[in-house]
């Protein structure tokens, strides 16, 4: 769009700046509420730089609740499930890359099928399964499925493997190297971009999964992060600026991850809009 | 690995193929398939975890269609969602997405500015919202106050927290923006340049050139927002609990309830069931509708 004319320019620009104010607003919200003290959360005058930031709130919640012991088993839960997925997603897919069988374009299809699939339908079954197993109340169902490979990585995966050329994986063949071989040293090296995807999307996934928690841990020592919010809020009724900034320390992971890999999120998103 | 010569060349790839795929079709047969069938077997049981499991055949159906009021009110919530927070939300990413795609000094920040709110997820935007929107202390009514509006209830009332929850849930279209942003990006410029040879005026421009050319993006993100929006569940678990007065009982939170708090594990699956035929029926009929509005071009 060519010839754009200065005040139309000027406008848009404001527009955007208007719209961006909108979206940032309930995050530095939810900042300034939790650098409060109590009687300001509760005063009516909509203050959003406090007189005197409470930096202390922040410590203090450490103190007084298990917020570590939340932290670790969150990480413990989402280090797991990025494994996991790394490794069979990246198995997985350059099989349905690279090879032809008889029944494999019917697979990729069931394969793709399944991301349409609700949780509510496998919901009972898989708890009545993991209940079976002993695996109550412990980090395993939360993260073994992950190493049995998951349908959106694995297509992901597919797509960046589709487009190595095959002339390398030729030359590896005459050389006679294996099939893991070859994956290990020729595909691997090519596809770290798409990997830091599935880490990256795994990540959100898995560190702000509610559900999960909420149906296989009872255990308050065992709670992640998600279910330990709700569990403050529910069983201690802790106040509002305690609340926010443990949604603030719940999120900062979150910020950091999106800053640097914001390039990467995009292009798969973005993929898999394409296709 | 597959060096050996007793595999015969014939049966080396597709012997290659499953090796490499088994631990995906293991977890297909263990952790999707087998459930999925143990769901449906199951919605024809009556069944507490504690006593022996009862074949009662359709009864569970049978329950939710001509006695249980609340698997009305909960169909009804989750439908009046989807209709109105399925165009909404297409609509918003559609108008951040062209808001992205301006040429403007610094867009690169306001890209991430309109994207950041969909990675911020989970429990803790819950709470936010919870806070934002509490009638008393919160900024929402806060913010009306200062213009002389006396705010509702929002969550709290009956009858505004269900459209508080859709409001809500818009914050995170940043991912479906993302997608219309690629596929605006895909419409050659010529075509704009054509129609303003031809006269047309931006907005001309936006209805005959953008949104026909923009048709199979609106289609994916179509389908992928009605699928999501049917499985809402922890926003209504952690900001109502499905209330006040079953007014944001929406049917995944439901059914819920019926496995883990009434242990009523036959009828949640038969729930479950339900909610997969509606929303399987809901995006094949998008799909198929889909042959009369989306344009192809003869080249793609």
């Amino acid at each position: 769009m060519a010839n754009k004319s200065k005040p139309m320019q000027i406008s848009v620009f404001l527009l955007l700046c208007a719209f961006s104010a909108v979206l940032l607003f309930p995050l530095l919200w939810m900042l300034s509420t939790s650098l409060k003290e109590p009687h300001e959360v509760m005063s009516l005058d909509m203050q959003l730089i406090p007189d005197a930031p409470q930096w202390r709130n922040y410590t203090d919640i450490f103190e007084k609740y298990p917020v570590w012991q939340y932290t670790w088993n969150s990480i413990y839960v989402t280090g797991m499930n990025i494994i996991g997925k790394l490794v069979s997603c990246t198995l997985v897919a350059y099989g349905f890359a690279k090879f032809r069988a008889p029944g494999s374009k019917l697979l990729f299809m069931l394969l793709l099928s399944t991301m349409m699939i609700p949780w509510a339908v496998t919901m009972v079954p898989l708890f009545i399964l993991f209940r079976e197993l002993g695996w109550y109340d412990t980090f395993l169902p939360l993260w073994v499925p992950a190493f049995f490979g998951e349908a959106f990585s694995i297509f992901l995966l597919r797509q960046f493997i589709m487009g190595i050329p095959r002339e390398l994986e030729e030359a590896a063949k005459m050389d006679g190297a294996g099939v893991l071989r070859t994956l290990w040293s020729l595909v691997l090296p090519n596809l770290k971009p798409a990997l830091s995807v599935v880490a990256i999307f795994s990540f959100f996934n898995t560190w702000n999964d509610f559900l999960g928690p909420l149906i296989y841990l009872s255990d308050p020592s065992k709670a992640t992060l998600q279910l330990g919010i709700q569990f403050l809020r529910t069983q201690f009724n802790v106040e509002w600026h305690y609340m926010m900034a443990f949604s603030v320390f719940s999120l900062v992971p979150c910020l950091i991850v999106f800053f640097f890999g914001q390039k990467q999120i995009v292009e798969g998103i973005t993929l898999t809009g394409i296709k | 690995m597959f060096r050996s010569n007793r595999i015969g060349a014939r049966w080396k790839e597709p012997l290659t193929f499953y090796l490499l795929i088994s631990p995906w079709l293991i977890g297909l047969a263990v952790f999707m398939l087998g459930p999925i069938l143990a769901s449906f077997v199951l919605s024809f049981f009556r069944w507490d975890m504690i006593s022996p499991a009862k074949f009662i055949a359709f009864r569970n159906y049978q329950e939710m269609f001509s006695i249980d009021p609340l698997f009305w009110d909960s169909m009804r919530v989750t439908v009046l969602y989807v209709l109105f927070r399925v165009p909404l939300a297409l609509i918003t990413a559609l108008a951040l997405a062209m808001m992205m795609n301006q040429k403007v000094p610094g867009i690169g920040v306001f890209r991430t500015i309109y994207y950041l709110p969909s990675v911020v997820s989970g429990v803790a935007v819950s709470m936010l919202w919870i806070w934002v929107f509490n009638p008393n202390f919160g900024l929402m009514n806060g913010m009306l106050g200062l213009i002389g509006i006396e705010g509702p209830g929002w969550f709290s009332s009956k009858e505004w927290a269900l459209p508080t929850m859709i409001l809500t849930s818009l914050y995170s279209v940043g991912s479906t923006a993302i997608i219309f942003l690629a596929g605006l990006k895909n419409i050659p410029d010529s075509l704009y340049e054509a129609a303003e040879l031809d006269g047309a005026s931006k907005i001309q421009q936006f209805f005959q050139v953008t949104l026909p050319q923009l048709t199979p993006t609106i289609l994916f993100n179509l389908i992928m927002t009605i699928i999501a929006s049917f499985q809402t569940f922890t926003e209504a678990l952690i900001i109502t609990n499905g209330g006040p007065a079953n007014s944001t009982l929406f049917i995944n939170l439901y059914l819920y309830q019926n496995a883990f708090a009434y242990s009523r594990l036959g009828y949640a699956s038969g729930l479950a069931w339900i909610l997969f035929a509606l929303t399987m029926a809901l995006a094949l009929y998008t799909f198929k509708s889909s042959r009369r509005w989306v344009y192809y071009e003869g080249s793609e």
